[in-house]
C-alpha cells in the first residue's frame, strides 16, 4: 500500500469524480481538483463562501459547490475553467442542493423546505416542487436516473411523487400509510421504492415504480423502529437495521422476513471468526536510536502498531448502556452496507461502538466479527470485490477480506485521525479524510 | 419348737432371711390349692438344706404328739384321695404298706410337680423373654412412629411453604403483567396525545411556511437568479422538448416498460429456477426408486387403491418419457411433487425397518453370520489401531536406530569396528547356517542320486519282474489258468512290491537327515506324488533342507515355517 502525503482538506468534502479520474477536494473557499494517479492540481477554482457541499454530475464534467450560509450554488466546469455558473437562491435559503442524474440540472431544496427549485443548465426553465418533506432522504433517484421519487408532507399527511427526470414531469403521486416519513430508497433495479417511517414506528412500505402499494412491513409495536436500512445490489434483498440491535432481511419475492440476525454483545457461535485489535508494543530497534531524533521516527514511537489476533470464542465484546432519558439513543443498528458482490452484509451495532459485524449473505449467518480499539467512524465496501476498509479515528486503516484481515498505519507525521474514507470507482485506491486533512491510499492488486 | 395350727392351715408368710441354713422359707399359699401343676400364683419351694430339713422335720412332728401327727396326716392324705395309713379306720396301729405307699405316691407327685413347677417356669421365662422383645419392639415403632409423624409434619409444612411462595410468584406475575399492560396502555394514550400536539403543531408550521412562502415570493427578489456564463447543451445532445400529452404518454409508456422488463426478468429468472427443481425432483424419484427394494412395496399400493393408482401411474410414465414435465401446469406439477413424496415415504419406511432390523440385531442374538455387532466391530477396530500403533512405534524406533547408527560421529576404526560388530553375529550366523545349507545341500544331492539310483534299480528290477511275470502268465496260461482269482492277485502284489522298495529307501534318507542338524519341527506327511497314503507314518519332510537359507528376522521365521508346514498338510 503506498500512501500519498497529506492535504489540507475541510468540511470533510473530498469527492472522487464519477469517471475515476479526478479527485476533488476542498479547502475553505477554494476547490481543488486534483488527477487521481498522480494527485497533481488540475484545476483551482475560488468560491464566494465556505463550501459546505461539493458534488460531481454525473458525467464528471462539471462540479458544484454549495455555500448554504449565503444561500448560494457555484458550478465549475472542467473543460473550460473560466466558465462559471451562479444560482442565487436569496431569501429563500438553501438547506440541500444536488445534481439530477443527467449533470444538467440542480435541485435546490430551500430553507424550511419550503420548495425544491430546480435550475436547468441547459434551458432557461425553472420548476418548483412543492411541500418536500423535511426529513433526511427526502429524494431518492433510481440507478438508471430515470426517475426521482421526492417524499412530500401536506395537511399533515406524507406523500410520494415520482417524476421523469428527462422533462420532470410528475409521473405518480400518492400518499403513503406513514405517521411521518423517515426516509425513501430507491431499490438498485429502478422497480421499487421503499419508504420507512420515523423510529417511533417500525413501519416500512414498499411502492412499486407506478405506485402500487406491493407489502408493508411492521416488525413490532411501540417500541423504538428503524434506524437503517440498506438494498442489496442485485434487488433480492432489504436489509433493516432497527434499534432493538437487530437486521431483518426481506426478499423481494414475498417481501416477509427470511432471517433476523442479532448482535448480542456475547458471541458464542464457534463458527464465527472474532478478529480482535491488539496493540503490538512498538518494536524498540534500539540500533537505529539516533540523537536528536528525526520526527519521523519520534512519531512513530508513539503511534503504536496493531494488529488483528483470532479470539477465541465465547467472546464479550465491549458495549455502553445508551443514556435512557435522550432522544436518539446510541443502541441499534446504525450502519448497514451490502458487499458489491451481494454477499456480504457489514452492520455496526451502535450500542457495541466497536465491533463490525460481517454478515454471510449466501448462508445467512454471522461471518467475522471484527472488534478495534476505539470506536467505529465509518466503514465502506470496495465498489468491485469484498473487501471492507474501515476506520475508527485513529491514524490506521483496517481492511478486510475473506482472506483475512490487515491493520495498516499510515505513515504520516503528527496526528492523522481518520474519520472517513471513500473507495475509487476502480477499487484501487481510497481517500482517507480527517478533520483538517486527506490522503490518498493505493492499493495493490495483491492486497489481502 | 414351733408349733404349728393343726387342722386349719392358714397361709403364713415368714419374711425372707438369708439363707444360711436355717429353717427360713417362703411359702404363700391357699388351701383351695389342690391340684398338682396349675398354680396361677408363684410357688417358690425351696428344698430345704439336709440339715434344715431335719429342723424342718423335727418341727412338725415330735415324740409327744406322735398320735397327733400321724392322725393329722391320715386325715390329709384321706382328703388328698390317698388310702388311710392305719390299718384300720381309727385305730393307731399304722398300716406300713400303706405309709409306704402313700409316701411313693406323695415322691411321685413331688417330683410330677416339679417337673410341673420347671415347665412353669421355662414357659415363663420364655414368655418373659418374648415380652421383652415385644416390648422393645413395640418401643421401637413407637419412636419411629414418632419420628415419621415429625417428618410428615415438617414436609407438610414446605409444601406449604412452597405453596405459598408458588402462589406468591404467581401473584407477582400476574402483577408485572397487569402493569406490563397497563404500561402499554399508557404508551398508547400518549402516542395519540402526542400524535395529535403533532398535528397541532404541524398545521401552525404549515401555516407559517405558507405566510414565509408568500413572503418571499412577494418580495420578487431579484437575488433569487441564476447567472449563468452561457448554457450548456443537453448530456444527451439533443435539445429539450416541450412537454405534451404525448410526452406523458410517452413517460407512462416508459415507466411500464421498466416494470415489464423487470417482471420478465425475474419471470425468466423463476422458470430457469423452476427447471432446475423440476430436473433434480425427477432425479431424486428416480434414485430413490433404484434405492428402494424393488417389487415389493408395488403391489401392496396397488392392491389398496385399484385401477386408479395404475392410471396415474401410467400417465406419469407417459410423461416422464416424453419429457412432458417441461409443461408447468398444475396437474403435472402435482403429480411430480406427488409421486415423490410418495416415493421419499417408501424409502423412509424402508429406511426404517433397516433401522429396526439393525437394532435388533444388536439387542438379540445375532444370527446372522455376516451382521457383526458393534461391539465386535469396535473391539476389533480397537484391537487394530493398537496393533497399528504397536507397529508404528517399532518402525519408529527402528528408524531411530538406524539414524543413530548412520549418524554417529566417530572416527573411521572404530565405524568400521562398531559396524563390524553389530554384524560380526549375524556373519557368524550367517555362516553357520550357509554350512548346514551346504551339507544339506551335499545330503540332498546325494539322496538324490541315490533316488535316481534306485528309480534306475526299480526300473530294472521291474522290467526284470515284468519279464517274470510275463513267464509266469504264459506258464499259468499255458497249464490250464482257469482261476481267474489268481489273476486279481497279481495286480496286488506290484504295489506292495513297490511300496517296499520305496519303504527300503526311506530309511536310509531317515539316518541321512537325521545328521544334519537342521531344525527338525513336528512330524509332517510327506507328499509324495506317487503313494500319499502310505507315507503317513514317515517322520521326515523334505522341505527341512530348505530351511538352510539364513532368515534375518529370526522370530518371524518359525512361524514361516509352521505355516508352510500345515499349508503342505492341506
Amino acid at each position: 500500500m503506498n500512501f500519498s502525503e497529506l492535504f489540507k482538506l475541510t468540511g470533510l468534502l473530498s469527492r472522487f469524480s464519477p469517471n475515476g479520474k479526478c479527485l476533488a477536494s476542498c479547502v475553505q473557499y477554494r476547490l481543488v481538483v486534483r488527477d487521481v494517479s498522480t494527485l497533481q492540481v488540475l484545476q483551482l477554482y475560488t468560491c464566494l463562501d465556505q463550501i459546505q457541499h461539493i458534488e460531481w454530475s454525473s458525467d464528471s464534467l462539471f462540479i458544484l459547490c454549495a455555500m448554504y450560509k449565503r444561500g448560494i450554488v457555484q458550478v465549475w466546469s472542467l473543460e473550460q475553467p473560466d466558465w462559471h455558473c451562479k444560482i442565487d437562491e436569496g431569501s429563500a435559503g438553501l438547506v440541500a442542493s444536488c445534481w439530477s442524474p443527467d449533470g444538467r440540472h440542480i435541485l435546490n431544496t430551500t430553507e424550511f423546505h419550503l420548495r425544491i427549485t430546480v435550475w436547468s443548465l441547459c434551458t432557461k426553465s425553472v420548476s418548483y416542487i412543492k411541500y418536500p418533506k423535511a426529513c433526511q432522504q427526502g429524494i431518492a433517484f433510481t440507478k438508471d436516473g430515470r426517475y426521482m421519487a421526492v417524499a412530500e408532507r401536506r395537511d399533515c399527511k406524507d406523500f410520494v411523487s415520482i417524476f421523469v427526470c428527462s422533462d420532470w414531469q410528475l409521473l405518480r403521486h400518492f400518499d403513503t400509510e406513514t405517521q411521518d416519513l423517515f426516509g425513501i430508497e430507491w431499490a438498485p433495479n429502478g422497480c421499487v421504492l421503499a419508504v420507512w417511517d420515523t423510529c417511533l414506528e417500525y413501519k416500512i412500505l414498499l411502492y412499486s415504480l407506478d405506485g402500487r402499494l406491493l407489502s408493508t412491513y411492521r416488525a413490532y409495536e411501540w417500541s423504538l423502529g428503524i434506524k437503517s436500512i440498506a438494498w442489496s445490489p442485485s434487488s433480492q434483498f432489504l436489509a433493516i437495521g432497527s434499534y432493538d440491535e437487530k437486521v431483518r432481511i426481506l426478499n423481494h419475492v414475498t417481501w416477509k422476513k427470511i432471517t433476523e440476525f442479532e448482535h448480542p454483545t456475547t458471541i458464542a457461535n464457534t463458527k464465527t471468526i472474532v478478529y480482535k485489535e491488539v496493540e503490538k508494543s512498538p518494536s524498540a530497534e534500539t540500533e537505529r536510536l539516533s540523537l536528536p531524533p528525526s520526527r519521523a521516527s519520534a512519531s512513530s514511537w508513539f503511534s503504536t502498531q496493531s494488529k488483528y489476533d483470532i479470539s477465541q470464542v465465547p467472546v464479550s465484546l465491549h458495549h455502553i448502556k445508551p443514556v435512557a432519558d435522550r432522544a436518539n439513543p446510541k443502541i441499534g443498528v446504525g450502519m448497514l452496507a451490502f458487499s458489491a458482490d451481494n454477499c456480504f452484509l457489514a452492520t455496526k451495532n451502535d450500542n457495541i461502538p466497536n465491533a463490525v459485524w460481517i454478515w454471510d449473505i449466501q448462508k445467512l449467518k454471522l461471518f467475522v466479527v471484527l472488534e478495534q480499539l476505539s470506536a467505529i467512524q465509518s466503514f465502506q465496501w470496495d465498489p468491485r470485490q469484498p473487501r471492507l476498509a474501515l476506520c475508527t479515528g485513529n491514524s490506521k486503516v483496517y481492511l478486510w477480506s475473506p482472506a483475512g484481515c490487515v491493520s495498516v498505519q499510515v505513515p504520516m507525521e503528527g496526528d492523522f485521525q481518520i474519520v472517513s474514507l471513500s473507495w475509487h470507482s476502480s477499487g484501487d485506491s481510497m481517500a482517507l479524510l480527517s478533520k483538517d486533512n486527506f490522503c490518498v491510499c493505493y492499493l495493490e492488486r495483491e492486497e489481502v | 419348737p414351733v408349733c404349728v395350727a393343726m387342722g386349719d392351715w392358714k397361709t403364713v408368710t415368714v419374711p425372707v432371711l438369708p439363707s444360711d441354713g436355717k429353717n427360713i422359707f417362703q411359702y404363700t399359699s391357699e388351701r383351695r390349692i389342690s391340684s398338682p401343676g396349675m398354680n396361677s400364683q408363684v410357688l417358690r419351694l425351696p428344698l430345704p438344706s439336709s440339715k434344715s430339713m431335719h429342723t424342718f422335720f423335727s418341727a412338725f412332728c415330735t415324740e409327744e404328739n406322735i398320735e397327733q401327727s400321724l392322725s393329722y396326716l391320715d386325715r390329709e392324705l384321706t382328703t388328698l384321695g390317698f388310702p388311710s395309713i392305719f390299718a384300720e379306720p381309727r385305730g393307731r396301729e399304722l398300716n406300713l404298706i400303706s405309709v409306704i405307699n402313700c409316701m411313693n405316691e406323695l415322691l411321685v407327685l413331688q417330683h410330677k410337680n416339679l417337673r410341673a413347677q420347671e415347665e412353669v417356669e421355662m414357659q415363663h421365662l420364655k414368655l418373659g423373654s418374648d415380652m421383652d422383645h415385644l416390648q422393645n419392639c413395640y418401643a421401637k415403632l413407637k419412636e419411629q412412629l414418632e419420628l415419621s409423624k415429625r417428618e410428615i409434619v415438617g414436609l407438610q409444612e414446605r409444601d406449604r411453604q412452597l405453596q405459598t411462595k408458588n402462589r406468591n410468584l404467581h401473584q407477582l406475575l400476574k402483577n408485572e403483567k397487569d402493569e406490563v399492560q397497563k404500561l402499554q396502555n399508557i404508551i398508547s394514550s400518549r402516542a395519540t396525545q402526542y400524535n395529535h400536539d403533532m398535528k397541532r403543531k404541524e398545521r401552525e408550521y404549515n401555516k407559517l411556511k405558507e405566510r414565509l412562502h408568500q413572503l418571499v415570493m412577494n418580495k420578487k427578489d431579484k437575488k433569487i437568479a441564476m447567472e449563468v456564463l452561457n448554457y450548456v447543451g443537453r448530456a444527451d445532445g439533443k435539445r429539450g422538448a416541450w412537454r405534451t400529452d404525448k410526452t406523458e404518454a410517452r413517460n407512462e409508456e416508459e415507466m411500464y416498460k421498466v416494470l415489464l422488463s423487470d417482471f420478465e426478468q425475474r419471470q425468466k429468472q423463476l422458470l430457469v429456477e423452476n427447471a432446475e427443481l423440476k430436473k433434480v425432483l425427477q432425479q431424486m424419484k428416480k434414485e430413490i426408486i433404484s434405492l428402494l427394494p424393488p417389487q415389493k412395496q408395488k403391489p401392496k399400493e396397488r392392491s389398496e387403491d385399484g385401477p386408479v393408482l395404475s392410471d396415474l401411474e401410467e400417465d406419469i410414465g407417459e410423461l416422464n418419457k416424453e419429457n412432458m414435465w417441461e409443461l408447468s401446469c398444475e396437474t403435472v406439477r402435482e403429480q411430480l411433487t406427488n409421486s415423490i413424496r410418495k416415493q421419499w415415504r417408501m424409502l423412509k419406511n424402508h429406511v426404517e425397518k433397516l433401522d429396526n432390523q439393525v437394532s435388533r440385531v444388536h439387542s438379540g442374538a445375532l444370527n446372522d453370520k455376516d451382521v457383526i455387532s458393534r461391539e465386535d466391530h469396535e473391539l476389533e477396530t480397537e484391537k487394530l489401531e493398537l496393533e497399528i500403533q504397536q507397529c508404528k512405534e517399532m518402525i519408529k524406533t527402528q528408524q531411530q536406530l538406524l539414524q543413530q547408527q548412520l549418524m554417529s560421529p566417530c572416527d573411521d576404526d572404530t565405524t568400521l569396528l562398531l559396524q563390524d560388530c553389530y554384524l560380526l553375529e549375524e556373519k557368524e550366523r550367517l555362516q553357520e547356517e550357509w554350512r548346514l545349507f551346504r551339507e544339506q545341500k551335499k545330503n540332498f544331492e546325494k539322496e538324490r542320486r541315490s533316488f535316481t539310483e534306485a528309480a534306475i534299480r526299480l526300473g530294472l528290477e521291474r522290467k526284470a519282474f515284468e519279464e517274470d511275470r510275463g513267464a509266469w502268465l504264459k506258464q499259468q496260461f499255458l497249464s490250464m489258468s482257469t482261476d481267474y482269482k489268481h489273476s486279481e492277485s497279481v495286480t496286488t502284489p506290484s504295489a506292495f512290491l513297490g511300496s517296499k522298495y520305496w519303504f527300503k529307501l526311506c530309511p536310509d534318507q531317515d539316518n541321512r537327515l537325521a545328521k544334519s542338524a537342521s531344525r527338525q519341527r513336528k512330524p509332517h506327511c510327506l507328499s509324495s506324488p506317487l503313494s500319499a497314503e502310505s507315507w503317513q507314518q514317515t517322520p521326515q519332510s523334505i522341505t527341512n533342507n530348505s530351511a538352510a537359507s539364513t532368515p534375518p528376522a529370526r522370530d518371524s521365521k518359525p512361524n514361516q515355517w509352521e505355516e508352510s508346514e500345515g499349508e503342505e498338510t492341506e
